[in-house]
């Protein structure tokens, strides 16, 4: 199963839905998709979604810390959101809750951050 | 079980839904078998980014091994090798920061695993032999 990258700009906020597989296959499409989406001026925030990605692994973490690098460039803040078990452990065993947000769904996440 | 396949990051998928689907005899929890396909991930694509430096026509073998409750796997490849094996061990080491590589990879594989054993021979290849117990095996059941 491969990955599938949806993304939509909502007020400042760049949503990122992932639904699938994130490999090192896979990051990079995601890579390149989420770089290109940040050259929106608009854009401040990320918000990413991951209800229905399946599976991740350190490839994924890679490629979510590049991106929460690119938007704290622009002073801007990252939250994950909808995280599963598994994949939370990755993110608790590297850190990255130390500098990404999470909230339970995406309108939550979407709320704290202004957006109605 | 052997398996061999090219170094193309397209087989990772195929390498640990392989990999899983023969484990899969054992009964192993949907925890376990998460982890196990975690860290074939990892070891592929290290063999991939780094034993071959993303060079297509080198070959990555695994081997899995079953036992009564226990699965052994052992991920090859005939690549550049590790040099400081300890050094690249390290959470959040990378070699290739510029890739956006997390560092995370041996981590995953310690932490998933009881057992993680490297052997690498610069110039030569790398193996990554790879253990872990299951909890509720069928094995038990018998």
């Amino acid at each position: 199963m491969s990955l599938n990258i949806n993304m939509e700009v909502r007020d400042e906020v760049l949503c990122i839905r992932l639904t699938g597989e994130l490999d090192h296959h896979a990051a990079d499409e995601l890579r390149a998709k989420a770089t290109k989406a940040l050259e929106d001026p608009n854009v401040r925030h990320i918000v990413l979604n991951l209800e229905n990605l399946t599976f991740m692994d350190s490839s994924g973490l890679g490629v979510i810390l590049g991106r929460y690098k690119q938007i704290k460039q622009l002073h801007g803040e990252m939250i994950v959101c909808a995280i599963s078990p598994p994949i939370k452990r990755l993110f608790d065993m590297s850190g990255l809750f130390k500098i990404v947000r999470l909230e339970p769904t995406e309108e939550f996440a979407l709320e704290s951050l202004g957006v109605a | 079980m052997n398996l061999q396949f090219s170094a193309l990051s397209q087989n990772e998928s195929f390498a640990r839904v392989t990999v899983a689907a023969f484990i899969a005899q054992l009964d192993p929890t949907m925890d376990e078998l998460t982890e196990i396909k975690t860290v074939v991930s990892e070891a592929v694509t290290n063999s991939i980014i780094h034993g071959y430096d993303g060079k297509p026509d080198g070959k990555v073998f695994i081997s899995v091994l079953l036992e009564e409750s226990a699965v052994e796997l052992v991920i090859r490849d005939e690549g550049v090798g590790i040099k400081d094996i300890d050094e690249a061990r390290q959470p959040l080491y990378t070699s290739k920061p510029e890739l956006e590589r997390s560092g995370m990879g041996f981590t995953i594989m310690e932490n998933f695993m009881d057992e993680v054993e490297v052997r690498s021979e610069p110039g030569f290849g790398t193996e990554v032999r790879l253990r872990k117990h299951l909890l509720k095996s069928k094995a038990l059941c018998n």
